[in-house]
């Protein structure tokens, strides 16, 4: 076995892919997948730059340079699409990224097993929901006849239109978020808890330490790497408010706040085929996101060591 | 010495107390949560075969009341519901089966470190995680190679995603043992044979993995659908339940044009949008219990860094 390995190690290049074609080959039909969806729209980005039209295509329509780009900048929709995006996005990081961790740390100190896996079965479901079915939920629920209503007229309040004031919007479209992942976003931080060595934790107890210590001065140190990972996964998506539901949860009153860079994209690109200038708004926004990704990745590994690459 | 053994005793209790009163405020939050995200879901069952006039005055709250099937009635008369359900069938079978070819074999490449620029192809697939040519351009393509309302289109689009690609390599690298691959070799097996012999029957978690995520992903794709999807005999399941849940088009009966019942119709609006929900998201209840821990499983082996 160990004159294999040595073997193997002394193969030129060339050998070596000629001995694994086989492997190539396996690679060919994501390679062309990725090709055509992924690196031909990148490709196409140029149209921003570009005053398109159907009949010169992608190369022969004239040059425009950042005209797209500073028509948005300077449109007076700019600063309403940033502040929304950018008010949906950090509100359900700072509202969804402790809940899962806190909700893993209670899960996994709960006494009874069979109640902890059905409290799994249970907070896991709505990540299987599709999110047109999760959003017609709450549009039925926050009604004026629905039942959140119901439940607050039972307890003496009066009724709150929800979806027809725009200021409760980000609410709405936050804490319906976190009710819909907080609990398959623990099964992550759940494993690591698992992992953590029992002797310390029964080295802890004889010292005299009670379970909140436990978990303060054991369980949340082993969580940080995970939690800085995620961390700047999801700062990297900021900017990625997820298109789905705003747009599934908009209406024509709480447009002001639910108006967004991806949904305002939809409505000028798709529907009214400005595609030029659309297609600058996207740049802007990805440009945005890939540049935090990359900064937040460096601050990272320079604070905790911890880094995506 | 007695003193030190009594500071020693009630430092014991008091340890135990405060353990007990954390136990309980631990079952309490736990429940707070699950009850939560329970009773949205129990009330959707409840509403949805209970008499609609009790639903929408708010005494229907915790069990059903006055039991009627008149809502998930006009659901089945709904032909656009069958549509729906024909197409996004078509498509979750089809799409995941070709999802699977574009992702399996690509993964058991890139977990074989005998691959030469894995490094580099990895960095192809990976960069597509972080940046992307946007929807625009993305539909000029698509457009441009004729997919926009194909009986195909909903079957190729959202077939392939990178991060599923590092779940299957994690997978591989983790559960086939480099020894096995090099004894075949010496035998003269085959990569292909090796693959389709020894890996492939190695691999049943990951294919059942696999596959889960991309039929659960195919079938409640919505944005696909909105975007290259135009023709209402393609529309899937998603497009018609936006039309019933959001837009609040009334289901669409064959053949009711009686002016009572229509009116009917109107009132219990609300409750064929709870049967709507249960029967759109049947097939994956049904399956759920089954499913959750392949999904589990999946998210362990992909945040294991690789």
């Amino acid at each position: 076995m160990a004159k294999a390995k040595t073997t193997l190690h002394k193969r030129t290049l060339l050998q070596d892919i000629k001995r694994t074609w086989m492997l190539y080959l396996f690679l060919l039909p994501a390679f062309i997948y990725l090709i055509i969806f992924n690196y031909a729209p990148m490709y196409g980005i140029q149209i921003a730059f570009r005053n398109y039209n159907a009949l010169d295509g992608v190369w022969g329509s004239t040059w425009v340079g950042l005209e797209h780009i500073n028509k948005f900048i300077h449109s007076y929709q700019f600063m309403d699409l940033l502040k929304n995006t950018l008010i949906l996005s950090v509100y359900s990081l700072v509202a969804g990224f402790p809940i899962p961790i806190i909700f893993a740390i209670l899960l996994h100190n709960l006494k009874s097993t069979p109640y902890r896996k059905f409290s799994q079965m249970v907070t896991y479901a709505p990540h299987f929901i599709s999110t047109v079915v999760f959003c017609g939920m709450v549009w039925v629920f926050m009604g004026n006849d629905g039942i959140m209503n119901q439940l607050l007229k039972i307890m003496g309040f009066n009724p709150v239109g929800f979806m027809s004031n725009a200021s409760y919007f980000k609410h709405i479209y936050v804490w319906s978020g976190v009710l819909q992942s907080m609990g398959f976003n623990t099964i992550i931080y759940i494993s690591v808890l698992t992992s953590v060595s029992p002797e310390l934790h029964e080295a802890a107890t004889v010292d005299g330490a009670t379970k909140l210590q436990r978990i303060l001065y054991i369980d949340l140190p082993h969580l940080i790497p995970t939690m800085v990972i995620l961390l700047i996964l999801n700062m990297g998506q900021i900017m990625n408010v997820g298109f789905e539901k705003a747009f599934l949860l908009q209406n024509d009153i709480n447009l002001s706040a639910s108006e967004i860079i991806s949904t305002y994209v939809y409505k000028i690109g798709i529907q009214g085929a400005q595609f030029s200038y659309s297609a600058a708004i996207g740049l802007f926004n990805n440009i945005i996101n890939f540049i935090l990704i990359i900064a937040v990745n460096k601050i990272s590994a320079k604070l905790t060591k911890v880094s995506l690459w | 010495m007695r003193q030190a053994k009594e500071t020693v005793i009630t430092h014991k209790m008091r340890q135990c107390w405060q353990n007990r009163v954390f136990d309980i405020v631990v079952f309490l939050l736990v429940t707070v949560c699950t009850l939560a995200v329970l009773y949205p879901l129990f009330f959707v069952v409840i509403a949805s075969i209970s008499n609609p006039r009790l639903v929408q005055s708010g005494q229907v709250i915790l069990w059903p009341k006055g039991i009627s099937f008149e809502g998930y009635k006009y659901i089945f008369k709904d032909s656009r519901i069958w549509t729906g359900y024909r197409n996004t069938m078509f498509n979750t079978v089809a799409g995941t089966l070709f999802a699977m070819v574009l992702t399996i074999p690509a993964g058991y490449a890139l977990s074989r470190s005998d691959l030469r620029g894995r490094n580099i192809i990895m960095g192809i697939f990976v960069f597509t995680m972080y940046f992307g040519g946007g929807l625009i351009p993305t539909y000029l393509v698509v457009r441009d190679i004729g997919l926009i309302d194909s009986v195909w289109t909903l079957v190729i689009l959202g077939s392939f995603s990178a991060y599923n690609l590092i779940i299957c390599r994690t997978f591989f690298q983790t559960s086939i043992p480099m020894e096995l691959q090099e004894a075949a070799e010496i035998d003269g097996c085959s990569i292909g044979k090796f693959f389709t012999l020894v890996v492939l029957p190695l691999s049943k978690p990951i294919l059942a993995i696999m596959a889960l995520y991309y039929a659960v992903g195919k079938w409640n794709d919505f944005f696909n659908g909105l975007i290259y999807v135009n023709k209402a005999s393609l529309f899937p399941l998603q497009l018609i339940m936006r039309d019933i849940l959001i837009q609040g088009q009334a289901v669409q009966a064959a053949g009711v044009t009686d002016p009572k019942q229509l009116e009917m119709m109107q009132q219990i609006a609300m409750t064929i949008k709870y049967g709507a929900i249960i029967v759109s998201s049947l097939p994956v209840l049904v399956f759920y219990p089954f499913i959750q821990k392949y999904f589990v499983k999946g998210v362990m082996i992909g945040s294991l860094k690789g």
